[in-house]
């Protein structure tokens, strides 16, 4: 491959507007990172806790619902902070997107996308074949299995809250498991961790299933067939039932679950393919002077 | 038509064979989690849960390591198990001889916890269950060997209820007092404070999991004179029952004993008149003279 990924979209809009979202998306994992911080840090307590519960200036509880999840199948029902928390995020991660968690909230993001950053820069190729849909038979046997132990399963190992614990309270080992994931995406899986295993993006995709906001291909008709979308999608197999689906009759919202809403292809598009838009806005055919439905 | 109902009987073996593949390796990983799990449950007999914490194999359930518990407790006694310890992973305890419980009187552990981890039941301190303490050392313990150390007894919160100190003759001076501190089982809440504050290299006193600490009897066991003291009174008739002799092994005369074969009291020593001699092969504090 003789250009990188997104050049086009750097020459015609600029740098800043072909890596808005990433740096959006980025300074939102930071700072909340840093609202985390700032408490064991410097000393204010804005908010306390980590990402399985979080009471945010004594107001708000903020429960991880995978996690509560399993801790109910393992028999225990929350105190009242903490069903309380569990409602605000489901309510919130159905509006937005579920896996909106794992590309503006989840520090592993970091993690994989900079092994995936660095597999495309020295020109990895071949990676281990693994279903898609691994997650989610890891996410049953999760349940399944805090059911079966009584014990709150994926807390044992889970690199999400291992690193995000770790940053906050005391990392002690948990960077190895990190580094783990990092080499493992790195080498033997591309995309391997976030796309293929990890159980709580596989919730969240669930929990966002009928989320109203997700990326359109509003502009699809303007397509060049560059493929740096795909180049740089976590999740290519949503992108194109909406780029391609013209002929299909199928609308241009991105439907799949799958999709974590990063915006990488917003930003990544020279055409301006893409845009952040609302699951109903979905008509079959947008070529102009087809229109049906509401148009934008 | 034939190559049709192929086609799909091909794809119907695929997608069996492809759900095998995903049940057995994901049912692999979930074996490997399994029995870490049951691992994880085996909490190291130094490692002391915050006070209202469920039994080990419940509050492994309910606990969603947010360390709510920990921002809390004004004391920095909790910690969050990293990874190498040996404490299930993300999961809040504490290690007495560090840093022990203070028993805050409003106890703001369990109030942080958002989930039944910590039972919010509990609100007198007084009444948690982190743990025994057990003197476990009799040979190094300073009061043991006839010294007053007792800060054990001291900085115990529950001074006087939960460590009490028992004389007893020190028989190796044979004129002396040692003043044993006990635990009473019933009033110690685990704070750790006596484990952390005795002053040897090694603890003499320590705090177990109750289950280490406590011996059980049988559920048929009866305490004769408890039973006594519930009913109001001996529960048989004694005028009925028999007295029967003792019998002191040959030539051993202890002082002030009934023999009801002869119907005579041997003297007191020190007692003019008293023939009473050494006693052979006495237990010592019975024999010689003084």
């Amino acid at each position: 491959m003789s250009k990188r990924i997104g050049a086009d979209a750097v020459a015609t809009k600029g740098w800043w507007s072909a890596h808005r979202w990433l740096l959006l998306r980025r300074f939102s994992q930071l700072s909340i990172l840093a609202l985390f911080l700032l408490g064991p840090l410097a000393g204010i307590w804005l908010v306390k806790g980590n990402l399985n519960f979080s009471y945010t200036l004594d107001i708000l509880p903020l429960t991880d619902p995978y996690v509560a999840l399993q801790s109910l199948a393992a028999g225990h029902v929350p105190e009242m902070l903490g069903s309380l928390g569990v409602l605000i995020v489901l309510l919130f991660y159905f509006l937005v997107g579920g896996r909106v968690y794992c590309s503006w909230v989840c520090p592993v993001n970091m993690v994989t996308d900079a092994a995936g950053w660095l597999r495309d820069r020295l020109g990895i190729k071949g990676s281990v074949h693994l279903s898609r849909q691994t997650r989610y038979w890891i996410l049953g046997m999760t349940v399944g299995g805090s059911a079966l132990s009584g014990v709150v399963l994926w807390e044992l190992i889970n690199p999400v809250s291992m690193l995000h614990r770790g940053l906050i309270f005391g990392l002690g080992t948990a960077w190895t498991v990190v580094l783990a994931v990092f080499l493992f995406d790195l080498f033997v899986m591309s995309r391997g961790w976030c796309g293929r295993l990890c159980p709580v993006g596989a919730f969240y995709g669930l929990l966002g299933r009928w989320s109203p906001l997700r990326v359109r291909a509003g502009q699809r008709q303007a397509c060049n067939d560059c493929m740096d979308c795909f180049e740089v999608c976590p999740e290519p197999q949503v992108i194109r039932p909406a780029l391609k689906g013209e002929d299909k009759g199928v609308g241009p919202v991105i439907l799949a679950p799958d999709c974590t809403n990063c915006g990488r292809c917003i930003d990544v598009c020279a055409k301006d393919v893409f845009a952040f838009g609302l699951r109903g806005n979905n008509p079959a055919s947008t070529l102009p002077g087809q229109r049906q439905g509401a148009g934008e | 038509m034939e190559s049709n109902s192929n086609k799909k009987t091909l794809a119907r073996r695929q997608f069996i064979f492809d759900s095998a593949r995903m049940a057995c390796g994901v049912g692999m990983l979930g074996l490997g989690l399994g029995l870490y799990a049951k691992q994880s449950k085996a909490l190291p007999a130094l490692a002391l849960r915050p006070p209202g914490a469920l039994p080990e194999d419940d509050f492994l359930g309910a606990c969603i390591r947010c360390g709510l518990c920990v921002r809390d407790c004004p004391y920095n006694t909790l910690s969050l198990a990293r990874p190498e310890e040996p404490v299930a992973t993300g999961t809040p305890f504490f290690t007495a001889r560090n840093i022990p419980c203070e028993m805050c009187d409003d106890i703001p552990c369990i109030k942080a916890c958002p989930t039944r981890a910590l039972d919010h039941g509990l609100t007198d301190i007084n009444r948690a269950k982190m743990g025994i303490a057990v003197l476990i050392d009799h040979e190094t313990c300073l009061n043991f060997l006839g010294l007053r150390c007792d800060v054990c007894y001291r900085v115990c919160p529950v001074i006087d209820k939960a460590i009490t100190l028992d004389m007893v003759p020190n028989q190796r001076t044979g004129r002396h007092a040692m003043f044993l501190p006990t635990v009473h089982s019933e009033h110690c809440t685990g704070c750790g404070k006596c484990e952390k504050s005795c002053v040897l290299e090694e603890a003499a006193i320590r705090v177990l999991p109750p289950k280490l600490a406590k011996g059980e009897l049988g559920s048929h066991y009866r305490v004769g004179w408890e039973e006594q003291k519930k009913a109001g009174g001996s529960l048989i008739d004694e005028s009925k029952m028999l007295d029967l002799p003792d019998r002191l092994p040959e030539g051993a005369v202890v002082p002030g004993h009934y023999d009801p074969a002869s119907g005579m009291t041997a003297t007191a020593r020190g007692v003019p008149g008293s023939e009473a001699g050494a006693i052979p092969s006495a237990p010592p504090g019975l024999g010689g003279k003084p």
